[in-house]
């Protein structure tokens, strides 16, 4: 595993989500400069940031659709089934995962994190599409902002 | 909560508001469909649908889809357990077309065990998508008639869907929450992992009513008959996400002889049966005992789940002729 020697930081979910926010905001009002001196090149740039303060904080596996702030701030791709929408069945009386018995399991985790956000704690309870893995290794934040973390070519609509 | 999808013998009886039995068949070691036949004619009598196991544990056993398909070819009911552990999304696709072709009606959609659950723990763990996601898909191609990838289908496979829930694991309070997702997601039925402690799962349900669920879905409660202390013991420190209390192994230990215990094992089951069985919004049991078809069916006789309904007159082209072989099973259980 990658080491993530600021995790402490998850403790202050609500913290993170705010950064998060703050984050968002700030790259879409970047956005024209962004397009000007080209996405990819921006990518570039932001690809070894990404991997370096994410991986740090949440052990960010560069899976280029980052999903954090509906995952109560925990990554999901830290789960070794990989699972985007909740624990499994498997998870251990004393929570920790099936897979590794002395990891706590990610979704626990998720769950008693997403419980201190006011902001994007609800929305751990929506359905997320599978993964594009076409886009593993790319800049999630560039994606998020061109729409290509969202546009990933499948068909995933509202049912009823 | 009425109107058919896939007219299957399970839907029928759960949306004629009758209490459902289902029961699961473990695939065998073995390329001899007899040995799956063996299997199924202990249970095809005592449950509505028969519950085909893919690789379980993690262990590789005859495929699923291969067992429900001998199943259909005999007359059963079967249901695929269908999981991602082994498949990518253009496996599963292609296997759920096949699946509906071959004449499966029903499919359980679940995550999987993880593959160091089993004997094989080098395999790569696939997992492209999750049971959520597994669902979205099938009832998609179902419904919209369209592969993920938006290519239309001919003819769209029509089953009747569901998928797994485990109220005895934690997180507990997203339990119900989770299983919320799931009804998003197009389950019709669900089918719970094991339960040996009925107030864990009675608190679930209250959740689960309160949040409506109990109208949008039909709940099969797992239960299972504890052969002997030792499988208890086994399966509450190596089988993934089964709780069982102290007071259910105690009950077994003071049994004394391994006889004595398979019957305690067998009365605790008949028990939380008829406990489960009056709370509000639950539809059914799925009983289930691995490789112990005999103890299955005694189990459900024993709590007065029989006969069952809409038993289905067996004889399909093509079918083996096992007719004499039932008679004499019922005999001898």
């Amino acid at each position: 595993m990658r080491r993530r020697w600021l995790s402490v930081l998850q403790r202050y979910p609500h913290l993170l989500e705010w950064g998060y926010r703050v984050t968002l905001a700030m790259f879409r009002g970047l956005r024209p400069l962004m397009a000007r001196l080209g996405y990819n090149r921006v990518a570039r740039l932001l690809v070894p940031v990404e991997r370096w303060s994410k991986g740090a904080i949440f052990g960010c596996q560069m899976c280029g659709q980052c999903t954090l702030h509906a995952t109560g701030m925990t990554c999901p791709m830290t789960c070794p089934k990989n699972l985007r929408n909740g624990p499994c069945g498997g998870v251990r009386p004393n929570g920790h995962c099936e897979v590794i018995p002395e990891m706590p399991c990610v979704w626990v985790q998720a769950y008693e994190r997403s419980q201190h956000m006011p902001i994007f704690g609800p929305e751990i309870r929506h359905i997320q599409p599978p993964l594009d893995h076409r886009l593993a290794g790319t800049s999630a934040w560039v994606n998020l902002i061109t729409g290509r973390a969202q546009d990933t070519g499948i068909v995933w609509g509202e049912h009823e | 909560m009425n109107k058919l999808v896939a007219g299957s013998r399970l839907e029928r009886v759960l949306r004629s508001g009758r209490f459902a039995v289902t029961a699961e068949l473990n695939p065998p070691d073995s390329a001899d469909p007899e040995a799956v036949y063996e299997r199924a004619l202990v249970l095809s009598e005592v449950c509505d649908a028969i519950n085909v196991t893919d690789a379980a544990s993690a262990r590789v056993h005859m495929s699923s889809i291969a067992a429900c398909a001998l199943l259909v070819r005999a007359g059963y009911e079967p249901v695929l357990q269908l999981t991602c552990r082994d498949r990518n999304r253009i496996a599963l696709q292609g296997d759920l077309l096949g699946a509906a072709a071959l004449g499966i009606r029903n499919v359980l959609c679940l995550t999987g065990d993880d593959v160091s659950a089993g004997d094989q723990p080098q395999a790569k763990r696939v997992f492209d998508l999750d049971s959520i996601q597994l669902l979205y898909m099938a009832r998609q191609m179902r419904d919209k008639g369209v592969f993920l990838s938006g290519r239309r289908l001919e003819v769209s496979p029509k089953f009747f869907l569901g998928a797994a829930a485990n109220p005895f694991a934690p997180p507990w309070e997203w339990r119900p929450y989770r299983l919320a997702k799931k009804v998003a997601a197009g389950a019709e039925f669900i089918q719970t992992q094991l339960c040996y402690d009925v107030e864990r799962f009675r608190a679930f349900m209250q959740r689960v009513r309160d949040l409506g669920l109990h109208e949008r879905v039909y709940i099969l409660v797992g239960v299972g008959p504890l052969r002997s202390l030792k499988t208890a013991e086994y399966m509450r420190t190596r089988v993934p996400g089964v709780y069982i209390p102290d007071s259910v192994v105690d009950r077994l230990r003071r049994a004394g002889s391994p006889q004595r215990q398979r019957e305690e094992g067998k009365r605790i089951c008949v028990e939380i049966i008829q406990q489960v069985k009056e709370i509000p919004g639950v539809a059914g049991v799925h009983v289930m005992a691995y490789a112990q078809e005999e103890l299955v069916a005694e189990v459900i006789q024993e709590a007065g789940l029989l006969p069952r309904p809409l038993q289905p007159a067996r004889a399909h082209a093509g079918a083996p002729n096992l007719s004499n072989r039932r008679a004499g099973a019922y005999e001898a259980s």
